[in-house]
């Protein structure tokens, strides 16, 4: 109260340090937003691509944005939204099939230990990308359930459930050794994978199925 | 005879449940390393761009 005379500076001080800490934030969470965006959609240039509309769009709508709530969280939102749209937009569908496994059956396999990331990779991508999502949030992101369901917009259970068949998948597909090695080239497959991205997008034209 | 094949079912589900919680399959790190080693990539500079426009567009 014994500020009340520069109140006005005050304020205006105040958006500006706002929106300075919101910068700062922003601009540590991007490292994540990258390892997000990759996991998603497999290709590094297109899923920093991702990052930046991503990143656009956060700054734009940084008044939305809760002080002292997680930013990580809150941008993997609008990152995920910015995927779902573009995917529905055929963005990725052309180049996917071909790239993708090319890619990633190429990468460099110089890590350690008996699994290759490569292999890991190649595995998370035949996942459907719901699953996909959920168990990169959950095993990779280190966010609980609940924060997952609440970046995902669905019921904790519907996340668990994801993870536990992703996990399910993997852990089978590892074990065998059968990790497909072009089944983002399978039209079926392929044509299976954008159905499911459809129901991400809207939940609601199919609650009703 | 319903009763004890629900019991039954419900022992496998324990035993399968104890045994993923208690071995983590080899490739929970794998995916760990996975996002970990992008988040430890450095940042193309393409980012620093995008950054310092932002600044401008306020």
């Amino acid at each position: 109260m014994a500020r009340e005379g520069s109140a006005a500076a005050g304020s205006a001080d105040k958006d500006t340090k706002r929106q300075r800490e919101f910068k700062h934030e922003l601009t540590e969470v991007i490292p994540h937003l990258r390892a997000f965006a990759r996991g998603l959609c497999g290709r590094p240039d297109l899923a920093d691509d991702l990052v930046q509309e991503a990143l656009m769009k956060a700054w734009a709508a940084q008044e939305r944005f809760e002080p002292g709530t997680s930013m990580r969280a809150w941008t993997f939102v609008i990152l995920r939204n910015a995927y779902l749209t573009d995917m529905r937009r055929n963005r990725f569908r052309a180049d996917y099939d071909e790239n993708v496994a090319e890619r990633i059956l190429t990468a460099p396999a110089g890590q350690e230990g008996p699994l290759h990331l490569s292999d890991m990779h190649r595995a998370l991508l035949t996942l459907p990308p719901e699953r996909r999502e959920a168990l990169l949030l959950v095993g990779a992101g280190g966010f609980s359930y609940e924060e997952a369901a609440e970046i995902c917009g669905c019921a904790v259970g519907t996340i668990k459930s994801r993870v536990g068949r992703a996990r399910a998948a993997l852990t089978s597909m590892m074990d065998e050794g059968s990790i497909p090695q072009r089944s983002v080239n399978d039209a079926t497959a392929h044509h299976a994978i954008m159905g499911e991205l459809d129901d991400m997008a809207e939940p609601q034209v199919n609650a009703d199925r | 005879m319903t009763g004890k094949r629900e019991t039954e079912k419900k022992v496998g589900d324990d035993v399968s449940k104890k045994k993923t919680r208690q071995n983590p399959p080899e490739w929970a790190s794998g995916l760990r390393q996975l996002y970990d080693s992008v988040v430890e990539e450095p940042l193309p500079d393409t980012f620093d761009d995008l950054l310092s426009k932002l600044d401008k567009s306020t």
